[in-house]
């Protein structure tokens, strides 16, 4: 017990879980922003790995970190405009378009990456983002320590956090969102674009998604590997209901998340000898699942969620 | 003005029409990639078309391959009738070959010729078992089985890496994560002497067979597919919506079982943590070709099959990686999609809108 208070209590714990959350928070936001539109994307394990592959490989090709983090965005807003076509102007299954973006964008991935590296024994790797260090803030006790651990990309998406929380709730542009995910009939009838809303909504939600990839290849590691993203985009599916369609709770469901992960990888060099390591990888699992099933009871899904809207049927 | 609408019939033309062309045009799509990495597509189809029908040995392949897509296609195609979202075949799969090595290997004291139909049972079983709690969770929760079957898809596959290291574990394997192998009795017989084709394609053409003849003729098939189209005119109509969902669960995670079972006993004879290079999400593209038939599944899962293997076959030939395969599976997946939007709706041009009904 006094060796979970003590991970509990060091800093390096923390700077752990904030470091596990930040791909989860890029990614929780990006499916919340679709599915507040209305539209479940689960495209997002595809786009993390296409996010995570291209990111990489543009720093690789010389395009430097930030140029590497715009093209991961644009890759991901590309498979996000693609599940837009499909889902918002033609309605199909947003289920069946989700998976199939997963499945082609994983597999135009790999494909890329073993074209262009056919006979690589070890994966090349990039300079990664290093630790940013802030004045004021990184000499605050404690916290300090906690954040001055952590790469432009954590701030990045603790500041996106704020951004979309203000502008869903702060903008006309978020009522609008909203109110397309809720109510499209109502929002065709102020003269707003339906398919325009939904479809940037997808779109920019993907970009995040795969920014939460990009951070796996260019922060958490310096090289790109084959199933690496290993059901993160699944977990974000799970913690956007479990953080009820709203940012500041989708910042805690990551931050908790990544606080378990952090503890369970302590736990496993404490106690690893009495119990097999594997317990100890399944357990982000089964805690997504147990969030899923404690937040799914009281969820207050998006009224119009997975449900097509065609302009001028009612 | 542009609109769309349904149209009034679906024509034979384009239930059949459309699979054909999707998986056609994700074929010739895949030129692409191939002139990326430097190939010349002619003779990379060439290439492909002779590593599937080049020699018997050739096409033998092909049926090896499509004997576990025909079991997750047709877990996929119920499922997906219901609109029970089975996205957990390829865990479900490992449940069942984890049975059928447990059982397979001599644990169980069990005469030999009932060996065969208990690892098949009790396989069935167990992928069953693996659909029945995230329906459980679905039903009783409200909790999305999308999410919960894809999940335990990452806790099952650790779960196997964990008893390959623990009790399934071969004592003669010197270390290896690997199960003890099946016994003679318990191993589906081959079909073709010398070859991998095995009589888990059997079992799986029946499958189908029977699958189809329910669903069309029943009066599950019936329930089911009223469950599917509108769950609340089924329940007023007094169907048991739950009930019908928890039966095509088990069906679905036991076909999906099957196909563990079918690897483990008719093709590798033990179980590693790499026994399927993803059967169960492939099956997904297997069901959604087949537009949910099972009669289609054989065809489709034949189809997917002879992409793999042809796609194997040239990419030994050229150097060209063989994730071209998995390109083209996804990309008839898309195709299909959009197929299936035009072979619902149409596009009209009228210069006054229908007054909308």
């Amino acid at each position: 017990m006094m060796d979970i208070l003590n991970i509990l209590l060091s800093e390096s714990f923390w700077a752990a879980s904030l470091r596990i959350a930040t791909p989860l928070i890029f990614g929780v936001l990006g499916a919340l922003i679709c599915e507040r539109a209305g539209v479940l994307n689960l495209g997002i394990e595809g786009i993390f790995v296409v996010g995570a592959m291209c990111g990489w490989m543009a720093v690789w090709l010389g395009a430097g970190l930030w140029g590497g983090v715009l093209v991961a965005a644009l890759a991901g807003a590309f498979f996000g405009l693609l599940h837009a076509i499909l889902t918002v102007p033609l309605g199909l299954s947003q289920h069946v378009s989700g998976l199939g973006i997963t499945l082609f964008a994983t597999s135009v991935s790999y494909f890329t990456y073993r074209t262009a590296l056919p006979n690589v024994s070890s994966p090349p790797r990039i300079e990664p983002f290093q630790p940013l260090d802030l004045p004021i803030l990184s000499d605050l006790p404690f916290l300090g320590s906690v954040l001055f651990q952590q790469t432009a990309l954590t701030w990045l998406a603790l500041l996106l956090v704020a951004v979309v929380w203000y502008v869903m709730n702060r903008t006309a542009l978020g009522v609008a969102i909203k109110a397309v995910g809720d109510n499209p009939d109502s929002v065709d009838a102020q003269g707003l674009s339906v398919y325009a809303l939904r479809m940037g909504a997808i779109t920019v939600g993907s970009a995040l998604m795969a920014l939460g990839g990009a951070f796996l290849t260019m922060s958490a590691f310096d090289a790109f590997f084959f199933g690496m993203v290993n059901g993160r985009g699944w977990v974000c599916i799970a913690l956007v209901i479990f953080a009820s369609w709203r940012p500041g709770k989708a910042l805690l469901g990551a931050l908790l998340f990544g606080a378990f992960d952090a503890l369970q990888v302590r736990l496993q060099t404490e106690i690893g000898a009495l119990v097999p390591g594997q317990v100890f990888l399944m357990a982000p699992y089964i805690l997504s699942i147990i969030a899923l099933v404690i937040a799914a009871r009281s969820a207050d899904y998006p009224r119009a969620l997975l449900t097509p809207w065609f302009k001028g049927q009612r | 003005m542009i609109r769309i609408e349904p149209r009034e019939t679906q024509s034979r033309t384009f239930t059949l029409g459309v699979p054909i062309l999707s998986a056609v045009i994700a074929l010739a799509l895949a030129a692409i990639p191939l002139l990326a990495a430097g190939a010349n597509p002619i003779v990379a189809y060439a290439e492909m078309f002779r590593g599937v029908f080049g020699s018997v040995f050739a096409f033998s392949e092909v049926l090896t391959r499509a004997t576990p897509l025909i079991f997750t296609g047709l877990a996929a195609a119920l499922a997906f009738r219901a609109k029970l979202w089975n996205i957990g075949a390829e865990g479900q799969l490992y449940l069942g070959a984890m049975a059928a090595v447990a059982i397979g290997s001599g644990v169980l004291d069990v005469p030999g010729i009932l060996l065969l139909p208990m690892i098949v049972i009790l396989g069935a079983a167990a992928g069953a078992a693996g659909m029945v709690a995230p329906t459980y969770l679905k039903t009783r929760f409200g909790a999305d089985e999308v999410v919960t079957t894809l999940l335990l898809n990452f806790i099952i596959l650790i779960f196997v890496q964990m008893m390959l290291e623990g009790p399934l574990q071969d004592p003669m394997s010197l270390g290896w994560p690997q199960s003890a192998p099946v016994l003679d009795q318990g191993m589906l017989p081959p079909l073709m002497e010398r070859l991998r084709v095995h009589s888990g394609l059997i079992l799986a053409l029946i499958l189908a067979g029977l699958a189809q003849f329910m669903l069309a003729r029943s009066v599950w098939g019936f329930r089911l597919r009223a469950v599917g189209e509108n769950a609340a005119a089924a329940r007023h109509a007094g169907i048991n919506v739950k009930r019908s969902l928890f039966g095509v669960a088990i069906l679905s995670g036991g076909l999906a079982g099957l196909a563990g079972v079918s690897e483990v006993a008719g093709l590798k004879g033990y179980l590693t943590a790499d026994l399927s290079p993803g059967f169960g999400y492939t099956g997904i593209v297997v069901a959604m070709l087949a537009g949910l038939s099972p009669a289609g599944v054989v065809i489709a899962a034949l189809f997917i099959a002879s992409v793999f293997v042809g796609a194997d076959s040239m990419s030994r030939a050229m150097g060209v990686s063989s994730f071209l395969a998995d390109l083209v599976v996804s990309m008839s997946l898309l195709c299909v999609l959009v197929g299936g939007f035009v072979a619902r709706y149409r596009i009209v041009r009228s210069s006054t809108a229908r007054a909308a009904s």
